[in-house]
């Protein structure tokens, strides 16, 4: 008897445990390897055969496609400099420039990875249509409502991602990685 | 008490196990990645167009709205495939996934050096097949292996702006993924 508690207690704790930490790993994106510059996070090996297992499995779950390792590196932020999360409801500002790449594409997204829709359906940037300063600086006001210069739209959602694209760019492909490679910068200024 | 805290430190060991085995699990055991998600809306081997991503719906989540995609879901277990894209003004970029989404291999337009990307794709048993001879004289094109006999092949053509998006579409609608006989 007491050994039929002992292991039903031993395999309902093994299932508590293992399933837990599975679905907790899977669902906070958590995989080695990664690259972070300032609030942005890149994992390149994704884009390879070398995918890290947590990574492969949590890919799998959502269904997304990463992108390959000779096409370009994405960084995702879910907060700002400072640790804040991303709410819609708030301004923030983007700003500075971007490692070396032939094009990139910023694009702001619901957790679950869809658009988020707004008046002006604008969804994001590419590195063709930003409006820059004449030292090639650019400023991006992610707001709920409408900015002068270039405003990406929030649609005032509580929790936004951004998804940074850089395409034809050496980082993340040489195996030195630039830690210092500027990345825009994310500051909030206040919430409505 | 020691045989209760026995048992935990079974229960923990065991639950280090399932953890390591579901994750490992995942990629065969989902039923909405990639693959699953585009089989309805693809035949095999043959190009097909992808919804462009809205606020509403979207095949897979984190799709670059900035990008008109294109898909050919392949099986190579009739023959080989012959892949033809021509490329569009700006950017564009071909990535072989495996059956389980894994991007084994990604060209952009530039490093295929081309007006248009033209590529074979086949097994590593298929490859060896090929004679020596026929490898050289075909040296133009390049051969890429395949690490699963099912996967996916995704075209990208970038709009750098939202006008440009009917061009870059354009420039996909003339891309060609066909099966031929190894020989």
């Amino acid at each position: 008897m007491r050994l039929l508690f002992g292991s039903f207690f031993t395999f309902l704790l093994a299932a508590v445990i293992g399933l837990g930490a599975t679905w907790f790993t899977l669902t906070r994106g958590i995989a080695f390897g990664s690259l972070t510059i300032g609030a942005w996070t890149a994992w390149p090996k994704s884009g390879s055969q070398d995918i890290d297992p947590y990574a492969h499995a949590a890919i799998s779950r959502d269904g997304e496609l990463p992108v390959g390792i000779g096409d370009g590196v994405a960084f995702i932020a879910k907060t700002d400099d400072a640790g804040h999360p991303l709410d819609g409801r708030c301004t923030f500002l983007l700003n500075g420039m971007t490692p070396p790449a032939r094009f990139w594409t910023v694009t702001l997204y619901s957790p679950t990875g869809l658009l988020v829709a707004n008046a002006i359906n604008r969804h994001g940037f590419t590195s063709e249509e930003i409006v820059r300063g004449a030292d090639g600086r650019f400023t991006i006001a992610l707001a709920p409502q409408a900015r002068p210069g270039n405003w990406l739209p929030t649609g005032g959602i509580e929790h936004f991602v951004l998804v940074w694209r850089l395409y034809d760019t050496p980082i993340g492909v040489a195996a030195t990685t630039m830690k210092e490679g500027p990345m825009p910068a994310i500051e909030r200024k206040g919430c409505s | 008490m020691i045989r209760w805290l026995l048992w935990a430190l079974g229960g923990i060991l065991l639950g280090g196990i399932v953890h390591l085995a579901t994750v490992l699990a995942m990629p065969r055991a989902a039923t909405q990645d990639a693959y699953s998600r585009l089989a309805p809306i693809t035949p095999i081997n043959a190009m097909v167009a992808l919804p462009a991503p809205t606020a509403q719906a979207s095949i897979m989540p984190f799709m670059d709205p900035a990008f008109a995609a294109a898909v050919c879901r392949y099986d190579l277990s009739s023959g080989i495939i012959k892949l033809n894209a021509p490329v569009s003004e700006a950017y564009t970029s071909v990535t072989f996934y495996t059956r389980e989404s894994v991007a084994y291999y990604a060209i952009n337009d530039r490093a295929a050096g081309r007006r248009a990307i033209e590529l074979d794709l086949m097994t590593p048993q298929q490859h060896a097949q090929i004679p020596e001879d026929e490898d050289v004289t075909a040296a133009d094109r390049l051969i890429i292996d395949s690490p699963s006999k099912t996967g996916l092949i995704v075209l990208r053509a970038l709009a750098p702006e939202p006008g440009l998006m009917p061009m870059a579409r354009a420039a996909l609608a003339g891309a060609q993924c066909r099966i031929a006989p190894v020989q």
